[in-house]
């Protein structure tokens, strides 16, 4: 039994490549959908929270709550409502997002030193022109860091969605479990980690890329 | 010179910047900030606010540009009236340079330069030109403008800020503390770099320090404000040391106001004195007559217009003529441009109760400490920076 159901198959593999190819890829379009939605709504709930400043803890809070529900039952709550289709898998895993790219952007933006905003006032430029030119480019490292961060979570929680017929890689992953059939498990495992480094060595580089300021004294 | 007399007109008819009975009171405090100052600044001068902490100098410098509005009075900026200007076109006219320089850090030091030019929507090519213009005027390298703030020391990067404030051209430049970051050897090279740029440029500067040596070395006038923005008084570096206006006034420049004085004459404005000195070649009968009528223990020996060095009394006996062989090395020199300050360490320090002024080598005369007590008598003194 163990000699015909090995850790790994490669002839499986071999046969079933146009398949995991896919599943890779519907693995990566849904963790980077997912990274950019997420990144849409977070930058719409920053702003909210820096124009009415009020709001900030409540959008904190309500984030951090989001957060907190399991996804298993954040999936499966949604399943009466929206079925087995990409929404079901969305809407989740945005809302985990949010936590982290919403105190990404607004630590980044605050973290503008006090004497170059004052500086940039005192120049003559107008608040779009700071925002767009100042704080935002400043923001960038802790942002990008913040999308570094959600996506190898997102990455993650993907594989979660295959519960709701979503998922890439998640549905290999599944699918062995299922059949008690340990290649596509040991495929699905294997190429979701290789994903998430990928993405992770990815967001470094391109921190590096945008903030060639910062090349000669980063220490993290 | 003629600048800072110009400057110095009490009652120019259209000063740069105008202060009418400004006041400014914060929400939540009892004791305005600054009250019923009215102050006019004259075209071209240099202006420092100075005063004790809490005397509303930084709040003042802040209300020209409106980064603070006024809660009475009002600011006229070349005529005028600033409140009615909108505050993104008045502060891209007027340069400010903060103490904490506050550079883009995520841009090089040519596009930190660029950024008013830019925002004044400037061709690409006349940006490049001003931006190598202001480098060379500042004192910074080419290659420089290629690096990031944050590879720049502390008074490069001042400079860069400098440059910054004035990349437009604008007529008017704030300082807020500019120099105060940086230790006393690069300050002391800024204010001067300030002064020479000063020199070309005449721009009218508004400069906020709690450094009295600053103030009297880089201001034409310096307004002395007492806690609460009150002006106890406006004057020339000179006349504020000669004549305090009240007691406030002589407690803050301190006990050494004559010393102080001191720094801002030059030997160049002093009338020299021959002193004890005489031409190589002349007999020593008479050099000793010479000597014994200025009182003394060394006689300067100056040798075809090029003082050469001195002889002590002791040696100076018997005929025939002084000659140059004999002379120990010349000692307590100045040269016109040095202070009265420094003529009078030298004179202190010298074996030889007089300072010898050269200019090139060229023997001019002699400062005595007399001469300069005299020229702190005087009534009016010319003012040297």
């Amino acid at each position: 039994m163990s000699d015909a159901n090995p850790i790994l198959r490669w002839d499986y593999v071999v046969d079933q490549r146009a398949a995991i190819l896919g599943a890779v890829l519907e693995h990566l379009q849904l963790t980077l959908l997912t990274v950019a939605l997420g990144l849409i709504v977070a930058s719409g709930l920053a702003t909210l929270a820096l124009r009415w400043t009020r709001l900030r803890p409540t959008i904190s809070a309500t984030t951090a709550a989001l957060y907190t529900v399991p996804s298993v039952a954040f999936f499966a709550l949604l399943v009466p409502s929206t079925g087995l289709s990409r929404a079901t898998a969305l809407i989740p895993l945005v809302a985990y997002t949010l936590v982290v790219l919403v105190s990404a952007i607004l630590d980044g933006l605050d973290q503008v030193p006090a004497s170059v905003e004052e500086a940039a006032v005192a120049i003559g430029l107008t608040t779009r022109r700071r925002v767009l030119t100042v704080r935002i480019p400043l923001a960038l490292p802790v942002i990008i860091n913040g999308l570094r961060v959600t996506s190898v979570t997102t990455v993650g929680l993907v594989t979660l969605a295959a519960i709701v017929g979503q998922g890439g890689l998640g549905r290999l992953i599944l699918d062995g479990l299922r059949r008690a059939f340990w290649t596509p498990l040991t495929v699905g495992a294997i190429l979701s980690i290789v994903l998430a480094l990928a993405l992770d060595a990815a967001f470094v580089a391109l921190e590096r890329r945008v903030t060639p300021w910062s090349a000669g004294r980063r220490t993290a | 010179m003629a600048d800072r007399e110009r400057g110095g007109g009490m009652r120019d008819p259209a000063p740069a910047i105008r202060l009418v009975g400004l006041e400014k009171r914060f929400p939540g405090t009892t004791d305005p900030a600054v009250s019923g100052l009215s102050l006019d600044i004259p075209r071209g001068a240099v202006v420092a606010l100075i005063g004790p902490s809490g005397c509303g100098k930084t709040t003042t410098l802040r209300m020209i540009n409106r980064l603070v509005e006024p809660s009475a009075g009002r600011v006229e900026v070349e005529g005028r009236d600033a409140s009615t200007i909108d505050p993104i076109e008045l502060r891209l006219g007027i340069g400010y340079v903060i103490q904490a320089v506050g550079l883009f850090p995520h841009r090089t030091i040519a596009e930190n330069i660029a950024v008013v030019p830019r925002a004044l929507g400037w061709q690409r090519e006349r940006i490049a030109a001003r931006v190598e213009e202001l480098a060379a005027l500042v004192g910074l390298e080419r290659d420089q403008l290629g690096r990031f703030p944050d590879e720049l020391s502390g008074g490069q990067q001042q400079r860069v800020g400098v440059a910054r404030a004035l990349a437009a051209d604008p007529p008017i430049l704030l300082m807020d503390e500019p120099f105060g970051a940086v230790d006393p050897v690069v300050r002391a090279r800024l204010q001067q770099e300030l002064l020479a740029l000063q020199e070309r440029l005449h721009k009218t500067i508004v400069l906020v320090t709690h450094d009295l040596d600053e103030a009297l070395t880089v201001a034409d006038r310096v307004a002395l404000l007492d806690r609460g923005g009150r002006l106890a008084q406006f004057d020339t570096p000179d006349r504020l040391l000669r004549e305090p206006a009240e007691p406030f006034v002589t407690e803050f420049l301190g006990a050494d106001r004559s010393l102080r004085r001191l720094a801002l004459r030059t030997v160049a404005t002093l009338e020299l004195e021959d002193g004890p000195v005489v031409r190589a070649g002349t007999s020593r009968a008479v050099a000793r007559d010479v000597l014994a009528g200025f009182g003394g223990d060394w006689l300067g020996v100056v040798d075809d217009l090029r003082f050469a060095g001195w002889l002590p009394a002791d040696r100076l006996v018997g005929e025939g003529s002084v000659g140059t062989a004999e002379l120990s090395a010349p000692a307590a020199l100045v040269g016109p441009d040095d202070t009265l300050r420094t003529a009078m360490d030298r004179i202190m320090t010298a074996r030889t109760a007089v300072a010898i002024v050269i200019d090139a080598e060229r023997f001019l005369g002699v400062v005595t400490l007399e001469s300069i007590r005299r020229a702190l008598a005087e009534g009016d003194p010319t003012v040297a920076r």
